[in-house]
């Protein structure tokens, strides 16, 4: 139990400041607060072009998912730079637990892409003068901590995928995108044909940003916990998901002799 | 003597030929390339997908066929950005930075070929966007002026080359090159007038505007499309690139020179 507690908090941290890479602050402050910035930007301008939604509904919209890309590249990451480094052979040889290894791994990255969120949320709304009710923050922290958690859950499952493919990068590019079309995150999922809506029910983010703007809409926070619960029940069934094609994809790299290969 | 030091008919045509097999040579290994290849083409796809529907929204259609232009072109900048960025780090990777630097040609005619060729990769978005458009969104082809719609985006495309040639000298002493390149991607695509035109954002905007060739390059494309005269746009595009190119080529002297004499190329 003692070792499962230390795999999965020292672990993890250490995994994240090893493997992550994008800690020093000529990448941080690029990627998560000066991209996101003129992402929210971008799509607010786009939108008052289009004569479509306001500038809160593109602010929230990128704000939420932003939490996506720390939560996607540093799962990713978890597997592709131990590959780089030489090291995900001796890793998998271990006799660690997987479970604390694999999820210890995964809560540093839960924290920075709440605060990512959170600081694009805050410094959009102060660039764009959108005006968030007082009372509607705390709720809406809870809300990025549940997307976090999904979008990390999702992140398990690419961080599978990364066994067997070895850009890493484009494979988190490509998800990511396919979060931006389908999610609403620029455009309501009534203005999307029914099949990509009803996909978009199944992904993380799509509730979770739902229920941000409806609370900065003013809804209290009763009226929106069937979107965060939905939000954090997809979270662990991708969370499941990732973690049983771990185990699956390890043992048929073992198997194979496909871990160095992919 | 280096056998580059020729008569200067003859260097004009070393630097043709270098530049053009360079150029095919860096747009092959790109192509095969999941990153530079792939990518370049499906990223910003995306992002024309969420526009194309959003101006789908209120049913201006041609508000729509103006947006597919614009989100078509944001694709030739985006296989810019971020890899013109990297390209001397992954030389560096490979271990082939200090050979380059080494060589008797001069290090800026090996690298900009590189960078054209992205911006090339970029052209190949740019056709599969407006493909993407017709036939998903059923977003009409049918531009004023064709043959010059061509000239005005391959033109464009040279340019952005040029500009991201400058980048990739810039970013020669950053290990972290690639993140400085993906924070240039969203601010070009907004201050350049790709989907937003200028006059929608705040006034301060408009002289960095002009200072930079994807302005002039997208306004060039859509004058050729929508009617008007492209030409002046064509011929700013060009000069403002060719401005890039001459900063870059003076950035690395200095800076290759730097690096060289600090010992300091490797970055270790």
């Amino acid at each position: 139990m003692t070792a499962s507690l230390r795999i999965f908090f020292f672990g993890g941290i250490t995994s994240y400041r090893a493997l992550f890479h994008w800690l020093t602050p000529w990448i941080l402050i690029p990627t998560f607060i000066v991209e996101p910035i003129f992402q929210v930007l971008f799509f607010a301008f786009v939108g008052r072009d289009a004569g479509v939604g306001d500038d809160s509904f593109y602010l929230i919209g990128n704000a939420v998912q932003f939490a996506a890309i720390p939560c996607l590249f540093a799962m990713g990451n978890t597997i592709g730079n131990e590959r780089y480094t030489q090291t995900l052979g001796l890793l998998l040889a271990s006799p660690a637990r997987r479970l604390p290894l694999f999820l210890g791994r995964a809560l540093p990255v839960i924290i920075n892409g709440f605060c990512v969120s959170l600081v694009v949320l805050v410094l959009g709304a102060l660039v764009l003068r959108v005006h968030i009710p007082g009372d509607a923050w705390v709720p809406i922290i809870g809300v990025l901590v549940v997307t976090s958690f999904s979008c990390t859950g999702l992140g398990l499952a690419t961080a599978a995928l990364a066994l067997r493919v070895r850009e890493t990068a484009v494979l988190s590019n490509i998800i990511i995108g396919i979060l931006i079309v389908f999610c609403g995150v620029n455009v309501p999922l009534s203005a999307l044909p029914t099949w990509m809506s009803t996909i978009a029910y199944g992904l993380p983010l799509t509730h979770g940003i739902e229920a941000a703007r409806d609370l900065a809409g003013g809804a209290t926070w009763s009226s929106v916990t069937g979107l965060v619960a939905t939000e954090a029940l997809i979270g662990l069934v991708y969370a499941a998901l990732g973690m049983a094609m771990l185990f699956a994809l390890e043992v048929e790299s073992r198997r194979h002799a496909t871990l160095e290969l992919a | 003597m280096s056998s580059w030091c020729v008569t200067r008919e003859g260097l004009g045509m070393r630097v043709l030929r270098l530049v053009a097999v360079g150029w095919w040579l860096q747009l092959k290994n790109r192509s095969r390339s999941s990153f530079d290849g792939l990518l370049s083409i499906l990223y910003p796809l995306f992002f024309a997908t969420s526009i194309f529907f959003l101006y789908r929204q209120n049913g201006d259609e041609a508000a729509l066929v103006s947006a597919a232009v614009g989100a078509s072109l944001m694709g030739v900048w985006s296989a810019v950005s971020t890899s013109a960025s990297t390209t001397l780090q992954g030389e560096r990777r490979q271990g082939t930075l200090e050979l380059l630097v080494a060589a008797p040609t001069p290090f800026s005619l090996v690298i900009l070929p590189a960078t054209v060729s992205m911006a090339t990769i970029g052209l190949w978005s740019f056709l599969v966007t407006l493909l993407w458009g017709r036939l998903a969104f059923g977003i009409p082809i049918s531009f004023d002026q064709p043959l010059v719609f061509v000239i005005a985006a391959v033109v464009m495309t040279f340019s952005l080359g040029l500009v991201g040639f400058l980048q990739a000298m810039a970013s020669v002493r950053y290990r972290a090159a690639w993140a400085l390149g993906t924070l240039f991607e969203f601010p070009v695509w907004l201050v350049c007038g790709f989907l937003v035109p200028l006059s929608s954002l705040p006034d301060w905007v408009t002289p960095i505007a002009y200072l930079l060739p994807p302005t002039w390059g997208v306004s060039a494309v859509r004058a050729a499309a929508f009617g008007g005269s492209p030409w002046r746009d064509i011929a700013l595009c060009l000069a403002t690139g060719a401005v890039y190119a001459a900063i870059g080529v003076a950035l690395s002297r200095r800076l290759v020179d730097s690096a060289r004499g600090n010992a300091t190329l490797a970055l270790t």
